[in-house]
């Protein structure tokens, strides 16, 4: 079925093979210079995904299809749409600014650490690019691997809980998933994702269905009260691991909503919307709260990133309530579904920002605590520029990336009801006072200590990556229309056969 | 024309990028020309624009720049609505921000002494500031001139944003740095109403384009009802409630005011610009731009016409016992948009826009001559180390006797104009039985006499008197450049005669016809302007009119604050003994900010650390999860070398074990035996 060239599979395989290769190579150097060349090659491949993506339709583009294990219908079948595409361009983006950012701050086997996020890289692309189901399980668990071992080898002090608790946690959701799949399999008689769209089960397999995707993804993104693995993991993980995590890892919960649950099983999820919409309104606001007495700056923006993800499921499921209050739903759910996916884009760009921006401070001062710092500005001025930036948009402010998806989710919920929007919309005084007195204690105010004192400002490398991402946040928060014309209609499709 | 349109607020944003990003290659010389010279260009064509919509053709200028999004039908766009009231807005925005940014020139001339030796954020902190003012003025051109809600929001938290930077600017200080976080989450508590609004408007008015939406409003879009905190209301209730929520916000009204006083820790260039004549204001300009809403909804009416008022009396009287020359200036600024808000919920849109734009002028004269003082003092701010400074700064002396004379409605002088008519229009709506309207109209009038009285408080202790100041001040003491005089008078000038000029055709003609919408039951503008002759005889009457005695109130404030601060100050030390109880009420400024600390951001923070510890710590982790994991493993125990048959289980301890393993061997033994 391969007519043209197999974009897809040269995005996955390229740094999966790449990193298996780094593995072989004795020279630091070399290994880094070979990273950084196959992350900007696949980056740079996946831009023909943006150029050469046909708008205006719903249906799977670059679709290769290879059968792969004949005997239970299983194929290497690959194909993205306006929901994936975007996720994918997110991945190979972010992968190049790991892959710099870590560039002389590894010092302890730096070619197996590059090799573990290039594999990582292959694998998430996969875990996008999948229209089998099986071969996106396949994907989907392969992510822990190389996340395991970033934490496990590079990570912090209490790296052994914090894997062992990140492992359980998503491995127990995952088999929940692995089992409703096989039986949609046999259901449907095919493992094909969009075959499985068309399934019309009764309410109650729809229910259990929902509910074994419901541990898997919300482990995922995460939704409280799977959520505590997540800070966790953070606190340990080197920052290319915690970006990686944040930017993308937590994207694979969502979009697992926006691939399964929504579409296979939409009675279900129409039926339970009412817990996916209290799990959100919760993480919004109780995990904001939880984010404003944060002492480590990585926890504080780790449960900020909760909250964040919160905006995405309220998107996603709301739009039921909005269908059952407005005589013309469209528009309400659209925004809402829409935002919800928006805001997987930007919290990828505004996380991983963030995340450096620590990564950052740790590099200098080896320390995470907010009470370590204070008066940052007086010597790193630049750096306190892009903080500020990236704390702004992470609160919410029109014109960075953070606002669009916010923005569109809280004006479809208010036509799902006024207290969906007024209890969302609490993240506007929430976010920017976490966010903004973290700043106001670290960046502002005067030279805390001799150590603050000491600090050189960022460097090139830093400038580039930073830069790269204020471009993005901007860039996105000035503009997000071509994005919306991407996504639009695969969610509009989504949307229509999820509440027809 | 396009290109004048988009050229306005684009000059300012290039100037901005090319001050901030590369502010240290220009210098402070190059920066300052640079942009300087962007303001004057959206200054310059900012008047044209006035020309043209003032004199000439009142069609407004509407189209769009660019689409944001597009979903489902939802068209969200950025571009530009220019009638009457952008036109005005526009020039009364770039003027005085052209003079702030001169003055600034002295101001921040010797700005290096705040900062920190060797600081890297003091290093270019003039261009720096240059570079936020000329952000600052395009954010609020684009908020005055858009044509929509989002835009319209854009503007609104760019300029807040700005804001919050310039507040903080001095980022050393513990006061600055408290205040600027203060400050945005205050308004960051109306924006959430604002957020909620436009909501609202795009669910029952199908749309976020003004045009679009005053269309649906004279279709009955906002006759919908609904039940919301156990009321039945209408959307156009709802919607006008909860943006004027965000207008209280930016507006700084009463209780989401506590920012503004706060917000003096910023250098006074920005007091004037932003927390006097143009930011603060943006809540004002919402509700006129809204007024086909607000007639529709008699409720929201009286309740701006509560808030207004509350905010105009109570706190004024704050400004009487303030001794930082700034903190007077920044309560009677809360009190001076208090009177607009009062005309807007009296139907008298224009006056309040009016009084928005004669306040502009004279309360930005009354902050940079503040300044002027504050330089020529050596960066000191309290009213009790000044005195007889008339001898020394002869021209801010005479601007700010201007600017005084103006605020507190010196019959002739522009604030004169546009207070009298917001008076008279409150008396004839609570005559017409608009709910509130009486109570209004007390608080604006008493309002006078505190106005004149903490005005001519102010204006006493610092150019009359004893000179209080230390020796070593005093021997240096002389006014600042003429980049610092220069914009006194060229802002004292309008500040005496602009309202003599335009209150004819702007309040009592239909200049703002275009822009503003009275509904046909209540026009308290055309009962006034039918016994209106000429600016002259208007101002006359002031003496005669007992249905109104605003000038003989201000008189007695004048002559009150000329008694216990001139005349007879011991009998002032008498009226403080016998007013102690008031006294300390309004020293603690009625408790808002001790009840806010101690109440929502310490409350907020426990509960959080409640959340944390509680359920997050102690529920969820301690129970839920090490607790099933210390289960498992004493089952496990239990059931040891007894296989249990499952295929999964086995698969589960191979992946695992195998992972384990695999992170053992490559990351070596020592790091888990440490951990």
């Amino acid at each position: 079925m391969v007519e043209q060239t197999p974009l897809l599979s040269l995005l996955i395989w390229l740094p999966i093979i790449g990193g298996a290769a780094l593995l072989l190579m004795r020279s630091a150097d070399w290994a880094r210079w070979a990273a950084l060349g196959v992350s900007v090659a696949v980056f740079l491949l996946s831009l023909f995904l943006w150029t050469g993506f046909e708008g205006g339709t719903a249906a799977m583009q670059f679709v290769e299809r290879v059968p792969w294990i004949e005997s239970f219908d299983i194929d290497y079948h690959l194909g993205v749409d306006g929901i994936s595409m975007p996720l994918m361009i997110l991945t190979t983006f972010t992968t190049v600014l790991v892959v710099i950012a870590g560039w002389d701050v590894i010092r302890y086997k730096p070619a197996a650490y590059y090799a573990a996020f290039l594999i990582m890289e292959g694998v998430m692309l996969g875990v996008f690019a999948a229209l089998d189901a099986i071969l996106f399980y396949m994907f989907f668990e392969a992510t822990l691997i190389p996340m395991f071992l970033i934490i496990g080898i590079w990570g912090g002090p209490a790296r052994v809980y914090a894997t062992i608790k990140f492992f359980i946690y998503t491995f127990l959701g995952s088999v929940m998933m692995l089992v409703a799949l096989i039986y949609l399999g046999y259901q449907a008689g095919s493992f094909v994702i969009t075959d499985l769209h068309d399934l019309e089960l009764p309410l109650a397999s729809q229910v259990l269905v929902f509910l074994a995707f419901l541990i898997a993804f919300a482990v995922k993104v995460p939704m409280w009260p799977v959520h505590t693995w997540l800070p966790d993991a953070h606190v340990e993980a080197p920052t290319g691991g915690s970006v990686i995590l944040a930017a993308l890892m937590l994207k694979i919960g969502g979009y697992g909503f926006l691939r399964f649950s929504l579409p296979i099983v939409p009675e279900a999820s129409a039926q339970l919307d009412w817990l996916l919409i209290g799990l959100s309104l919760v993480a919004i606001v109780y995990v904001g709260l939880v984010a404003m007495v944060q002492d480590d700056m990585k926890k504080l923006i780790a449960y900020s990133s909760i909250a964040h993800m919160g905006f995405v499921t309220l998107g996603y499921f709301i739009i039921f309530r909005v269908v059952a209050s407005q005589a013309e739903p469209e528009a309400g759910a659209m925004l809402a579904l829409t935002g919800g996916a928006v805001q997987m884009i930007s919290h990828g760009f505004v996380s991983a920002a963030l995340f450096l921006c620590v990564g950052v401070l740790y590099d200098r001062l080896h320390s995470r605590r907010i009470d370590a710092y204070g008066g940052v500005a007086h010597r790193m001025p630049v750096f306190a520029g892009f903080f500020v930036l990236f704390a702004m948009a992470n609160a919410g402010l029109p014109g960075t990336s953070g606002f669009v998806g916010e923005f569109m989710v809280i004006l479809g919920s208010f036509q799902a009801g006024f207290w969906y929007a007024a209890i969302a919309g609490l993240t506007l005084i929430l976010g920017a006072a976490y966010t903004l007195w973290m700043i106001k204690r670290v960046v502002y105010g005067e030279v805390a200590n001799e150590e603050v004192a000491a600090l050189a400002d960022v460097n090139g490398r830093e400038r580039l990556v930073l830069g790269a991402l204020a471009v993005a946040v901007i860039g996105l928060g000035v503009w997000p229309g071509p994005l919306i014309d991407v996504m639009a209609p695969s969610l509009e499709q989504l949307f229509e056969s999820a509440t027809a | 024309m396009d290109i004048v349109y988009l050229l306005i607020p684009l000059a300012p944003l290039l100037g901005a990028i090319a001050t901030g990003l590369f502010g240290g290659r220009l210098g402070w010389r190059l920066a300052h020309r640079v942009a300087i010279g962007a303001v004057a260009i959206a200054t310059v064509l900012s008047f044209v624009v006035l020309w043209v919509h003032g004199l000439g053709d009142p069609a407004p200028y509407n189209k769009t720049l660019y689409q944001w999004l597009s979903i489902a039908g939802v068209d969200l766009e950025i571009g530009f609505l220019v009638d009457r009231l952008s036109a005005m807005m526009m020039a009364v925005v770039t003027f005085v921000s052209l003079m702030v940014h001169i003055y600034t020139i002295g101001y921040m001339a010797d700005d290096h002494h705040n900062w920190p030796e060797g600081s890297g954020a003091g290093k270019n902190a003039y261009q720096r500031f240059f570079a936020y003012i000329n952000l600052f003025t395009f954010a609020m051109l684009m908020l005055v001139m858009a044509n929509n809600f989002l835009q319209l929001f854009f503007g609104w938290e760019a300029v807040g944003l700005v804001s919050y930077l310039l507040i903080g600017f001095w980022l050393n200080r513990p006061t600055a740095i408290f205040a600027n976080l203060k400050a945005f989450l205050v308004n960051r508590v109306g924006d959430l109403g604002f957020l909620l609004g436009i909501g609202t408007v795009l669910a029952y008015f199908g749309s976020l384009d003004y045009a679009a939406v005053f269309e649906s409003i004279e279709a009955g879009g906002g006759e919908a009802t609904l039940t919301l905190f156990g009321t039945e209301m209408t959307a156009a209730t709802l919607a006008a409630v909860l943006l004027f929520v965000g207008a209280m916000g930016k507006s700084a009204q009463v209780p989401l005011h506590v920012w503004l006083p706060d917000s003096m820790e910023g250098p006074t260039p920005i007091s004037a610009l932003i927390h006097a004549a143009t930011m603060v204001t943006a809540g004002i300009f919402l509700v006129a731009r809204m007024s086909p809403l607000y007639e529709l909804s008699t409720p929201a009416q009286s309740l701006i016409l509560v808030i207004g008022g509350i905010t105009a009396l109570f706190m004024g009287l704050v400004g009487l016992v303030q001794n930082d020359i700034k903190r007077v200036i920044a309560y009677s600024t809360l009190s001076q948009l208090g009177y607009m808000f009062v005309a807007l919920g009296a139907s008298a849109h224009a006056a309040g826009v009016y009084h928005l734009m004669t306040h502009a002028f004279f309360k930005a004269l009354l902050f940079l001559g503040a300044g002027s003082v504050i330089i020529a003092l050596h960066h000191r701010q309290d009213m009790r180390e000044m005195g007889g400074l008339r001898r020394y700064l002869p021209v801010t002396y005479w601007t700010m006797l201007i600017g005084s004379l103006a605020l507190i409605g010196t019959p002739f002088f522009a604030g004169f104009y546009s207070k009298d008519v917001i008076i008279e229009a409150v008396g004839l709506a609570a005559e017409h039985g608009r709910p509130g309207a009486g109570f209004a109209w007390f608080c604006v009038l008493a309002g006078v006499f505190v106005t004149a009285a903490y005005s001519f408080r102010l204006f006493f202790l610092v150019f009359h008197g004893q000179e209080r100041m230390d020796a070593h001040t005093r021997e240096h003491l002389h006014e600042p450049g003429w980049v610092v005089t220069v914009p006194l008078v060229l802002l004292a000038i309008p500040s005496a005669l602009i309202g003599l000029v335009t209150v004819g055709p702007m309040v009592m003609g239909d200049w703002f016809a275009g822009s503003l919408t009275v509904g046909e039951q209540f026009q308290p503008l055309h009962h006034i302007a039918e016994h209106y002759h000429g600016p002259v005889s208007f101002a006359v009457h002031a003496f005669y009119n007992w249905g109104n005695p605003a000038f003989y109130l201000a008189a007695a404030g004048v002559f009150v604050a000329w008694l216990l601060y001139i005349r007879r100050p011991e009998w002032l030390v008498l009226v403080r003994e016998r007013l102690s109880w008031p006294r300390l009420v309004l020293e603690y400024k009625y408790g808002f900010d001790e009840m806010y600390t101690g109440g929502f951001a310490a409350g907020g923070r426990g509960v959080g650390r409640a959340l944390w510890r509680g359920a997050d710590g102690w529920l969820i982790d301690g129970i839920l999860v090490n607790g099933t994991a210390r289960t498992v493993g004493r089952i496990a125990a239990g059931i040891r070398g007894v296989q249990s048959g499952y295929l999964f289980h086995y698969a589960f301890a191979m992946i695992l074990g195998l992972l384990v393993l695999l992170t053992l061997f490559v990351g070596g033994w020592q790091g888990w035996w440490q951990a």
